[in-house]
């Protein structure tokens, strides 16, 4: 590990006055010293920003909840209000890394987590993710983990986190600090697509601190989330689907679906929720939705099996999600 | 840099460099070498101790974030020379072979079974809004952050299942 200066920030002002080039906040820092450790990062310096205070959950005046930043994992997954109003969310967490890693990660640390690609963490190997320029190893290699969707010829990295997926599907918004204010980005516009900048990863500005996640009112209707990975427990997506889901007399009343370990960022395709809303769940609905939303879908050789493993997670999250609704 | 770490219920002054990681601090600089090393990534449970009475990966966390935190260790389960009844379940149930994994299965099992006390759900819970009773499911589920090479995951899980089932204990970790 490369050395670092350790400053220890005691107010969301402090940490932003400190932030800037080669700084970093370290929250958990199960990502952070992960990459740290094997110098795929580097910060010169490093602001702890575990003693902020950001660690409250609130209800906020309009049924929605705000998230702090530094709220853990494994406490969000457990807070009553969360399974009650917004199961799709305690699940999506319960089902990523292990109860030591949620005791520790954070909200804003797991929006922010750098993916699991095995060339990012090799250094011997080129990515344009870790140094730009330098070209993707993944493209022609062990691809299997990585996208089929939103990717470039540049980097077909996915974002590996379940959290992410879960708040997608709930509309959440990020509330930014930075030294000009306080700003809020939909998630949705949150993160960028690699095109060929595969290293900016989303819209946040050197220097900007995360300070909270915002819910919008618990939606009702029926959560799922559903992950397929190579063993049962403590092991990244393959794919995984988030779905809330409405049936009323007998027709999808509202839907919608967010998809993690297929694209660079959680991913959402409003077309596939248009064509499923106002129908009467079916088996061939849901094989229509889910071509639609592998249209564009695109394999790299040892990831091709992520599309048909896709469309059947569809097809099975959706069947769950109406289960008793047919007409 | 200086840094006071409270480990054990002992306070503790270390010059550590800021790159130090909790697990290096406990292991080659407080002389406590209970906490095992398996992977440094966060991937085998091997380093798990607890903080504040959570458990936590001890690899991926700068001694230095833990300032004033309260730290448990394995060497910090048994009172004196009597041991917890986890770590006598441990032993009546063979729960260990080479034992590498052990100080981490401890200290992570010992937190575990607060977890489940106050009531948090698993990824295996079928109802996230009521409280379901500690099955083997539920326990291999809340224990998959510990791997163990030996594969001793069957005495593990009766290990833990009857310090679980055993009247109120007292876990070293005040919640
Ligand atoms: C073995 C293993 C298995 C895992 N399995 C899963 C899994 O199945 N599913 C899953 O979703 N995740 C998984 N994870 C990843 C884990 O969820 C992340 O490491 C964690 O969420 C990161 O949060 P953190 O607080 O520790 O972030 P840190 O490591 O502290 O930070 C990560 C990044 O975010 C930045 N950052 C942190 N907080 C802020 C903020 N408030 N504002 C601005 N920048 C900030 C940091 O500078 C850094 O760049 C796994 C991790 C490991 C090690
Ligand atoms: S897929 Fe992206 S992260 Fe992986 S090697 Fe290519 S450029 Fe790097
Ligand atoms: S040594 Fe920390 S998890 Fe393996
Ligand atoms: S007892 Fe050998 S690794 Fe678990």
């Amino acid at each position: 590990m490369k050395s670092f200066d350790y400053i220890r920030a005691t107010s969301v002002a402090e940490a932003v006055q400190a932030g800037g080039t080669g700084a970093r906040y370290i929250a958990g820092g199960t990502n952070l010293l992960d990459l740290m450790k094997l110098e795929v990062m580097a910060p010169d310096t490093l602001i702890d920003i575990t003693r902020l205070g950001l660690d409250q959950i609130e209800e906020l005046d309009n049924g929605g909840l705000r998230i702090g930043a530094l709220v853990p994992n494994a406490d969000l997954a457990a807070d009553m209000r969360v399974r009650r109003g917004w199961p799709v969310l305690s699940r999506a967490l319960l089902a990523g890394a292990s109860g030591q890693l949620r005791n520790k990660a954070t909200t804003g640390g797991n929006l922010l987590q750098r993916t699991r690609c095995y060339y990012f963490y090799d250094t011997a190997a080129p990515c344009n993710k870790r140094e730009p320029g330098s070209g993707c190893a993944a493209m022609e290699g062990f691809n299997r983990i990585l996208g089929v969707l939103g990717t470039s010829d540049h980097c077909i990295a996915t974002h590996p986190s379940d959290m992410a997926v879960a708040m997608q599907v709930l509309d959440a918004e990020v509330e930014i600090e930075g030294k000009d204010g306080t700003r809020r980005v939909e998630l949705d516009e949150f993160y960028r697509l690699p095109g060929d900048t595969p290293h900016i990863e989303t819209v946040l500005a050197e220097g900007e601190l995360i300070t909270a996640v915002i819910l919008p009112p618990a939606p009702g209707g029926k959560h799922v989330y559903q992950k397929v990975r190579d063993r049962a427990s403590y092991a990244f997506a393959l794919v995984s689907v988030a779905c809330v889901a409405k049936v009323e007399g007998g027709v999808l009343e509202d839907i919608s679906l967010a998809f993690g370990g297929l694209a660079p960022k959680p991913w959402r395709n409003r077309a596939v929720e248009d064509l499923l809303k106002g129908q009467a769940p079916s088996e061939a609905l849901f094989e229509q939705a889910a071509e639609t939303l592998l249209a564009e879908a695109k394999g790299h050789g040892s990831n091709d099996f992520k599309i048909p493993l896709t469309r059947r997670t569809l097809v099975s999250v959706l069947g769950e999600a109406t289960k008793g609704a047919a007409a | 840099m200086q840094v006071s770490l409270d480990i054990n219920g002992a306070s503790v002054a270390l010059d550590l460099d800021a790159r130090t990681t909790l697990l290096d601090a406990l292991r080659n600089h407080a002389g406590l070498t209970g906490s095992k090393k398996g992977c440094d990534h966060g991937q085998c449970g091997a380093c798990t101790v607890m903080v504040n009475g959570r458990r936590i990966n001890s690899c991926l966390t700068l001694a230095v974030m833990h300032e004033d935190d309260e730290i448990t260790t394995v060497e910090g389960l048994a009172e004196g020379n009597t041991l917890s009844p986890l770590q006598r379940a441990f032993i009546s149930h063979d729960g260990f072979q080479c034992g590498y994994c052990t100080p981490g299965q401890l200290c992570s099992a010992t937190a575990m079974l607060d977890e489940a006390a106050k009531g948090w759900p698993s990824n295996v819970t079928a109802d996230l809004e009521n409280a379901t009773p500690l099955t083997d499911e539920e326990i291999s589920e809340r224990m998959s952050g510990n791997i163990c090479r030996c594969s001793c995951y069957p005495g593990i899980v009766e290990a833990i299942r009857e310090a679980a089932d055993a009247p109120a204990q007292k876990t070293g970790a005040e919640a």
